[in-house]
């Protein structure tokens, strides 16, 4: 040893450990909460957990869930490209352009998913006929004398507005209103700089949005997004309203009215909500990591950039 | 190569950011914009490339009137190097110097492969940086790739807009040696925007001093504009250590050294003193057999002593003056390769750049 004589080593520090007598407190009122509600889930008869595991996985049922997880893909992705649509007229210098978009985000955001759904359930009260053609067809070739509609195919509006496609339609609208802000918001985070290097470069202004812009901005867009998706699900509850009723909610709480067995079914239709909800949460971890690519910060990096010596002898 | 025929740009309040604007830039030339901020000279460069349309006048590149093509096909032809950078963070360095290639329609093989040469020539080992993202560089590193994605076409013509503003000093200085080495190799016609005069001496073959308002008041090699500023603005622009700033781009000359007795390292001291005797001076270099300076001697000793560093012949008198203002032996060798030319002292440094200043200066105007 080294030490200089005659003089004491310092004594070891006697560290204790700060005291947190509030955690303690609220630790043993969370163990008695829980231990009381899983006695109540474990004795209380109304549960009926026999009757509900026996009856979750009915056919119906599955064929429910299988619609509703359709239906929020679908609507879900419609109202992303409408999002899109809407985000980027929103953007546009051109009065016309934005406030359209302005309009629409205003109506579809304004009325609640379930009038907005009923609507559009009725949607066939306005119109007879849906079709494709010549606008004011019939007008303008009763102009130049002709007869005829200027209509290119049309279908029976009851046939295609009601169920299924009349909620979808009023799903997508409504999440396309939600979408153009988000994906606005998402668009206005990325410099400007970014979009005139790019057009520097000579990129046009669809591939700029496309290739620069709309990639860097779904690092924002898709949180938000995943929050909607989440919402979504859970909406599809909503399609019984149109109606729709070969959807999952419905065809549970049917059974629970059939049978007289309403909460247990209630309860099934939790731990179904839950599970998909879950599911779709662990594809947002992944689709947040695969547009976090390029940005600072990520834990993934800071490893490499432990290991491996960046621009060694370089800069 | 590159003509500015009276270009204006007016905005629609009025304002006036360029004004009747004509300059011309040969192949291969390095044309500096230099000015305070607001004197349109950003706003004259990105009119090159058409991001801001000239209000009136022509500008014509290789023969052809660009003011009217299309400035999307236009601006893959000219690179372009950005303030801040401006890579794209979400795509790897390979992804970014390729972006042009890309657009142009090159096959994958041959747009890699001329990214690797690319990194390669800006100094970046392609296989470490090429699947990098440009967060994980640094940021005299992004600028290289900057330069690199640039000249990614191999355009004629080059834009760099205060490239190197974002960087450190040291590795800007790093950085204006590399562009020098670049543009030897490469030989682009570039308009570079900058605000610092320093920069503009030492990067351009000619530089248009802007004043606000957008009018030019002189387009001129450094060494005149330094030696005889057309105005007071320029005057005052390049500010009142003109004469300082001038060393930087005077080139040392092998006629302008002294040419103190040479002793060889083998020699006596006797043989030393006579040297010294018969030029009547009062020290001698000391060389050795392969023409390299060694040292120095004097009375009494005549014993031979270390002689502060060499400054080689190509370097510009600014360097040299520097070392010999460190050098406590009041002079300082100048050698070409290893070999001694001769010695540099303040009065040498002087005679040639007032020498350099009257070449350069009209008869009759102030210097």
């Amino acid at each position: 040893m080294t030490e200089p004589t005659g003089q004491a080593r310092p004594e070891p520090i006697k560290a204790v450990p700060v005291r947190h007598p509030g955690r303690w407190v609220g630790i043993v009122v969370v163990a008695i909460l829980t231990a009381m509600f899983l006695h109540m889930l474990l004795t209380n008869d109304a549960f009926q957990w026999q009757f509900m595991f026996d009856n979750m996985f009915s056919e119906p049922v599955l064929k429910g869930a299988w619609t509703t997880l359709w239906v929020t893909v679908v609507a879900m992705i419609l109202g992303v490209v409408i999002g899109v649509i809407i985000a980027v007229m929103r953007l546009s210098p051109n009065p016309v352009i934005s406030s359209a978009a302005f309009a629409y985000t205003w109506f579809f955001r304004a009325v609640p998913r379930v009038v907005l759904l009923v609507l559009f359930g009725n949607l066939g009260i306005l119109y007879a006929e849906v079709g494709f053609g010549l606008p004011f067809g019939e007008q303008l070739l009763g102009l130049f004398g002709l007869e005829g509609s200027g209509q290119i195919f049309g279908v029976d509006a009851n046939k295609i507005l009601s169920g299924l496609v009349a909620g979808l339609l009023g799903l997508s609208l409504s999440e396309g209103a939600y979408m153009g802000e988000i994906v606005r918001a998402g668009i206005q985070s990325i410099d400007p700089g970014q979009a005139e290097a790019a057009q520097a470069l000579g990129m046009g202004r669809g591939l700029t949005m496309q290739r620069i812009v709309l990639p860097q901005a779904m690092r924002v867009i898709v949180p938000p997004t995943g929050n909607e998706t989440i919402a979504m699900l859970k909406d599809t509850a909503l399609l019984a309203f149109v109606p729709v009723t070969n959807e999952l909610f419905f065809q549970l709480q049917a059974i629970g009215s059939r049978t007289f067995q309403v909460f247990p079914m209630l309860v099934a239709a939790c731990l179904w909500y839950l599970s998909m909800t879950s599911v779709l949460m662990v594809g947002q971890y992944f689709l947040e990591k695969r547009f976090a690519r390029g940005v600072q910060g990520r834990a993934k990096e800071k490893l490499l950039k432990a290991t491996v010596p960046t621009g060694a002898g370089i800069e | 190569m590159l003509r500015l025929d009276a270009v204006s740009k007016r905005y629609a309040d009025g304002t006036v950011a360029v004004h009747d604007l004509t300059l011309d830039v040969a192949r291969g030339e390095v044309c500096v914009l230099v000015g305070p901020s607001g004197c349109g000279k950003t706003t004259t460069m990105r009119m090159v490339n058409r991001l801001i349309e000239p209000t009136s006048g022509r500008i014509v590149l290789d023969g052809r009137d660009v003011t009217h093509v299309d400035p999307v096909a236009l601006r893959r032809g000219i690179g372009y190097v950005i303030q801040q950078v401006g890579l794209f963070p979400h795509q790897t360095i390979e992804a970014n110097v390729a972006t042009v290639p890309a657009l142009l329609g090159w096959d994958r093989a041959r747009a890699r492969a001329r990214v690797r040469e690319l990194l390669e020539l800006v100094g970046l080992d392609p296989e470490v940086y090429a699947r990098r993202y440009p967060h994980e560089l640094s940021g005299g590193q992004r600028q290289r790739v900057g330069v690199a994605r640039a000249l990614a076409a191999d355009p004629p013509v080059l834009l760099m807009d205060e490239p190197f503003g974002a960087v450190d000093p040291i590795a800007r200085d790093r950085l204006q040696a590399e562009f020098l080495r670049l543009q030897a190799a490469v030989r682009k016609t570039v308009v570079f925007v900058t605000h610092d005069i320093e920069e503009a001496v030492r990067l351009g073959d000619r530089i248009a001093v802007l004043r606000q308002g957008g009018y030019l008041e002189q387009y001129a090699p450094p060494r005149v504009l330094l030696g005889a500023p057309a105005t007071a603005f320029v005057a005052d622009f390049v500010g009142s250590d003109r004469g300082l700033k001038r060393l930087a781009v005077t080139p040392i000359r092998v006629a302008d050294l002294e040419q103190p007795p040479v002793v060889p390292a083998s020699a006596t001291a006797g043989e030393a003193g006579a040297a010294l005797d018969a030029a009547g001076a009062d020290w001698a270099m000391v060389v050795d057999a392969a023409g390299a300076p060694v040292g120095w001697l004097t009375r009494p000793g005549l014993v031979p002593q270390p002689a502060p560093d060499p400054v080689p012949v190509t370097a510009s008198l600014k360097t040299a003056f520097s070392r010999l203002l460190q050098a406590d032996t009041g002079w300082v060798a100048v050698v070409d390769g290893a070999s001694y030319l001769g010695v540099l002292t303040p009065a040498t440094v002087h005679e040639a750049l007032r020498r350099s200043v009257a070449a350069e200066t009209p008869p009759g105007s102030a210097p």
